[in-house]
């Protein structure tokens, strides 16, 4: 009993890792209807900017937040206004498409840059340390940051949309992009704001995931499934569906992965593939923007 | 032209204007004056550019040729968001509120550019004293003359000196379209130009001073009311 307890808590807070990665996913859909296929990519790109920078600097990897983050954010700023902007429009193939073809450059420049091998960022004892609950019962400390990173980052987010001009502004802009030009609001600025966003957010999905396990320079496609699913599962453009979306993938994965080790994966697609036949807006469908 | 009092400044105004969607030319030389605190009205059978005149002139529709000037400076060519900056609101013909926002939100983003002038949440709402009532509602769940209050408020909240309105009655019960336009002097009474598009011609000419009729991208007729007869409309709106 105990064993299960243990594996499903481990299961909901490694959802906390997905729903990071998700979260950028879901954010570029929901305002932009951008369908990133480099997502993933840009997780493995940002984990791989960290390595760089934690050896020499001799930083923590945690550290390497402050710095990676907000690059990514100003690299996806530049990306959406001077790239992904000029392919948006009322057909959803063009920046399908561009951002496909950006996978493939991601991927190959780090194959070139950094050799096949995999890497990953050494967290120390972090990686292993644990906290116990009591009665047998104990969470690691990596997924619990990975959980709590999360729950800062959707729950910041969801602040910014419902509290701010500017969020405001971002789902005007997803739910009507020309209307919102007649109110004085320049939508490809909003864009590439939330773009920078979705890079920050999948910069610490990326670094986080680093941490937790080795990184090869072309695994951000998995990694861009596992977010998919998990956006999936939640309900399309919804934040807090995502997180959901994230947990119900961490605690399949760790239930079947329980009952032997190879299953872990597949139960976490059988996961997906049930909630796409009985639920097929996710769990928690949203017919308004970013909720 | 008879009893004019002072000499009119010219608010809006446009000069050989022509915008094109693909080979269809929609409007071939659109010469339009609107003065300042003027109420106008534009009609027109359906397809004679009135709502393509509109987007032009806010710079949704690029022109194909042509000026349009605010106040006597160019505004042709330049992008929605910096033609509202200067004082040109339109109001959508559809409404178009933004689904995910409340009243309010839709009417605090109207306010996105900072334009300084009369209108604000406070004189909207006492405008349009139902908006205030259905604030925190989402805007999709207001009747259809509530959302062309909400439309028109969210319009007045840039503080425009020309406030375009599309199709400002289109779908509304006559009861309703009679309280939308009850609000139209005490806008114009802020100072604030309007150009009306309207499907209701005896409608059109009771509330304009000057009304513009189009006909397959032309001004076919252009007059006051009291000036233009049954029959020059009736030749302008439908041809010979």
């Amino acid at each position: 009993m105990v064993e299960w307890i243990n594996t499903i808590l481990q299961g909901l807070l490694v959802g906390g890792l997905y729903a990071l990665l998700a979260t950028g996913l879901a954010l570029s859909f929901g305002i932009m209807r951008i369908v990133n296929i480099a997502h993933g990519d840009f997780a493995v790109l940002a984990a791989y900017a960290a390595m760089v920078i934690v050896e020499p600097f001799g930083l923590h990897p945690l550290a390497t937040l402050l710095i990676i983050v907000p690059a990514m954010a100003a690299f996806g700023y530049a990306l959406q206004r001077y790239v992904l902007n000029r392919t948006v429009g009322h057909d959803i193939m063009p920046p399908l498409l561009a951002t496909f073809g950006l996978s493939i450059i991601v991927q190959n420049l780090l194959l070139s840059v950094f050799s096949a091998d995999t890497r990953s960022l050494r967290a120390g004892t972090l990686a292993t340390d644990s906290l116990a609950l009591g009665g047998q019962v104990a969470v690691g400390v990596l997924p619990l940051l990975e959980m709590s990173a999360a729950a800062a980052v959707i729950g910041s987010l969801w602040w910014l949309f419902r509290r701010t001009p500017v969020g405001g502004a971002m789902r005007a802009t997803s739910d009507d992009p020309e209307t919102v030009q007649l109110m004085g609001v320049d939508n490809h600025r909003i864009h590439a704001l939330a773009m920078a966003m979705a890079m920050a957010a999948v910069a610490v999905g990326g670094i986080f995931l680093a941490m937790h396990t080795s990184l090869g320079p072309s695994d951000g496609s998995l990694r861009l499934l596992y977010a998919f699913e998990a956006v999936i599962i939640g309900g399309l453009g919804s934040l807090w569906g995502a997180m959901a979306g994230g947990m119900v993938l961490g605690v399949a994965q760790a239930i079947g992965h329980k009952l032997d080790p190879g299953w872990g994966t597949l139960a976490g697609h059988l996961a997906f593939l049930a909630v796409l036949v009985l639920r097929p807006d996710g769990l928690f469908p949203v017919r308004r923007s970013m909720r | 032209m008879s009893a004019d009092p002072a000499p009119l400044r010219e608010a809006l105004s446009t000069h050989a204007l022509n915008a094109s969607y693909g080979d269809f030319r929609a409007l071939r030389g659109i010469d339009f004056r609107l003065h300042a605190g003027e109420a106008v009205a534009l009609i027109g059978a359906n397809g004679s550019g009135k709502s393509t005149f509109m987007r032009t002139v806010c710079g949704l529709m690029p022109a194909a040729a042509g000026e349009v000037r605010l106040d006597g400076r160019p505004i042709g060519g330049l992008p929605a968001a910096e033609i509202v900056k200067r004082g040109v609101a339109l109001v959508p013909e559809g409404r178009r509120l933004f689904a995910s926002l409340s009243v309010e939100e839709n009417l605090r983003l109207g306010a996105w550019t900072g334009r300084a002038g009369p209108w604000s949440l406070e004189s909207v709402y006492a405008l349009f004293p139902v908006l205030r009532e259905r604030r925190a509602q989402a805007a999709t769940s207001l009747s259809g003359g509530q959302q062309q209050m909400a439309a028109i408020g969210r319009a007045l909240m840039s503080n425009p000196s020309v406030l375009l309105c599309d199709e400002i009655s289109l779908g509304l019960a006559p009861i309703v379209v009679r309280d939308v336009y009850a609000a139209l002097p005490r806008i114009r009474a802020q100072g604030c130009a309007v150009v009306i598009v309207e499907q209701d011609i005896a409608q059109a000419l009771r509330v304009a001073d000057r009304v513009y009729c189009l006909q397959e991208g032309r001004v076919a007729l252009e007059g006051r009311p009291c000036d233009v007869t049954r029959e020059q409309i009736s030749l302008a709106y439908f041809g010979v």
